[in-house]
């Protein structure tokens, strides 16, 4: 139970930054039209890609075989994550451009 | 040192450029602007952890030549693979991309634990004992780890692994590789299978039993788990897992940035999974069903809850050249697009149809249902990009006050979003969820294969309805035929 309590103590910056972002979360998007839910889910899938920040610095402090190959897979996967997240985001995005009538 | 300050600053602009990203998406005109921020946050972040970063002992990154190798190859498969997919199967490629962060995220945290378990080599030096050379190397104790990195170590693995397995599994579904599987009891084995990925890195974590290769053994497990809880959810359904299966892999990221107490991680990550698990429940309120209701309820899995009621009446067909006289002769025609439309690939047919009937001085309008198509707002995408103009796409609320002044509603490959059981039949499965008020207008016409049942597999008694005439077969060939029709009448 200390260990907890304490756990909570010296981490309690990060528990105010968490709680307040999940709220920023909930409020970015509570008004949002429909038609809009797609991109979004998808600028938000490409979003947590930033995960491959991790699978960087994994790779680039990598000394054993294990490490480097599983960090080179890491950094694979997260970079599809990320560029195929945003550029799947931006074509769907294209569709949406008003059109003038012709 | 002013390194570091640098990269703070980077992490900082790449933080806020994430929340004005998700800011500016949720508007039709900005959106794309918020795509770009968001992405350009992204390409600092990465670029300034990879020159400015340092590790213990002051060390920047190594390896460069393996960091920049993979980032060239996702960023090439990557850019192929979005570039080439089709509009209609977005929704896979989202989930697969989603997959795809998931698995970084478990990957992140093997090697995290590996490293935290095995012995590090320390120093390492040659010594020369009685004219025999020798290597010695000094190696580091084992320390039990703490429990808040066990922690993040443990739950990133089992989140990430669950959101990799369910991603592909639904990536695999929506591409009707799989088929929807219900196991006897599978609510009984799900619970129980989670039941013991919890207990067994409870177990670890606080360092109750030591149970050897628990991590692996979890990793399994917790693929397993993922494969499981999204077998049995229905094709109709998969939207809303995909998006909720977004919100675990942005958890996984938060998680990761605990481990390395890197706060842009911690930001992304938490903000996806906030933000992921309200669209998740918004998507269900499309569809008014709550969120327990799609992840347990079999929707679409064809088991039918208590006794729909029997339709009677008869199906009354139409031909292609009456239906578009029917048409040419009417003031104001309202097309209610489904997914039907997207599997034949109609929709580029669909707006040379309403370009014919507005040659005729016809008003053409179409009814876009929340979850019509695979997700929300995929409809729109598909016929915006066939060119159909934005104002012409109405959304539900708006469209349902003009049914009553349509002369012809054209229902093309959509079922469950039109069939009056929502309103008047309470054992219907779908009771409840709104729909169009198709059966106002002066007359409906229903483009259809066959007389299948929709995805939730139940019957439409609007097809039986007086006013509906029904018109089968393919929909692009059908819209083919009658624009054909249309020009030469």
């Amino acid at each position: 139970m200390d260990q907890i309590l304490e756990f909570i103590s010296q981490h309690q910056n990060i528990i105010y930054l968490v709680a307040l972002m999940i709220f920023l979360g909930v409020e970015l998007i509570e008004k949002v039209p429909s038609v809009l839910h797609t991109p979004l889910m998808s600028g938000a899938n490409a979003i947590h890609g930033v995960v491959i920040i991790g699978a960087i610095i994994i790779m680039g402090q990598a000394d054993d075989l294990f490490a480097k190959v599983l960090g080179f897979i890491a950094v694979i996967l997260g970079t599809l994550n990320v560029v195929g997240g945003f550029v799947v985001t931006d074509r769907m995005l294209d569709m949406f451009k008003k059109k003038k009538k012709s | 040192m002013i390194q570091q300050y640098i990269l703070d600053i980077i992490y900082i602009a790449g933080a806020l450029s994430f929340v004005f990203g998700i800011k500016l998406l949720g508007k039709p005109e900005s959106a794309k602007k918020g795509n770009f921020i968001a992405a350009v946050g992204m390409g600092l972040s990465v670029f300034g952890t990879i020159f400015l970063f340092k590790g213990e002992g002051d060390v920047h990154l190594k390896n460069l030549e393996w960091i920049f190798g993979g980032l060239i190859v996702g960023s090439v498969i990557g850019t192929m693979m979005a570039k080439r997919v089709q509009m209609t199967q977005m929704p896979q490629m989202v989930s697969f991309f989603n997959g795809m962060g998931g698995a970084c995220a478990a990957l992140i945290s093997l090697v995290e634990y590996h490293h935290a378990t095995t012995p590090q080599v320390v120093a390492t030096y040659n010594v020369i004992t009685d004219g025999v050379p020798q290597v010695i190397q000094v190696v580091s104790d084992i320390h039990p780890m703490e429990i808040g990195k066990a922690l993040v170590i443990y739950l990133g693995l089992i989140i990430g692994s669950i959101s990799f397995a369910g991603s592909m599994l639904a990536y695999l579904k929506l591409d009707e590789k799989i088929k929807d599987k219900v196991l006897p009891l599978q609510q009984v084995i799900n619970i129980g299978l989670m039941a013991v990925i919890l207990g067994i890195a409870a177990c670890s974590i606080f360092g109750w039993i030591s149970i050897p290769y628990s991590l692996y053994v979890l990793l399994t497990l917790s693929l397993l788990y993922g494969v499981l809880f999204v077998m049995p959810i229905g094709g109709a359904d998969m939207p809303v897992v995909i998006s909720l299966l977004n919100s675990f892999t942005g958890v996984a990221a938060a998680l990761g940035g605990f481990l390395y107490d890197n706060k842009v991680m911690l930001f992304g990550g938490i903000l996806v999974g906030s933000a992921g698990t309200l669209l998740t429940v918004l998507m269900c309120k499309a569809m008014n069903r709550s969120l327990l209701n799609v992840l347990i309820g079999n929707f679409g899995g064809g088991a039918s809850k208590g006794e729909a009621r029997a339709i009677t009446g008869t199906i009354k067909e139409i031909t292609k050249a009456d239906a578009a006289s029917l048409m040419k002769y009417s003031k104001k025609v309202v097309i209610v697009p489904g997914y039907g439309l997207a599997v034949a690939q109609a929709q580029h047919i669909c707006h040379e149809l309403e370009q014919q009937l507005e040659a005729n001085d016809v008003e053409v309008k179409y009814a876009i249902h929340p979850v019509a198509g695979r997700m929300p707002g995929h409809m729109n995408v598909l016929l915006a990009e066939s060119n159909v103009s934005y104002d012409k796409l109405v959304e539900m609320d708006e469209i349902n006050a003009e049914f009553k002044t349509t002369d012809v509603v054209l229902v093309v490959g959509a079922n469950d979003v039109v069939n009056p059981a929502a309103k008047n039949d309470p054992a219907s499965p779908i009771y409840g969820m709104p729909i169009l008020n198709v059966e106002e207008a002066t007359t409906v016409i229903v483009m259809k294969r066959s007389m299948k049942a929709g995805y939730a597999g139940i019957e439409n008694e609007l097809f039986y309805n007086n006013k509906t005439r029904m018109l089968f077969g393919d929909a692009k060939k059908s819209i083919t035929e009658l624009v054909s029709e249309l020009k030469n009448a």
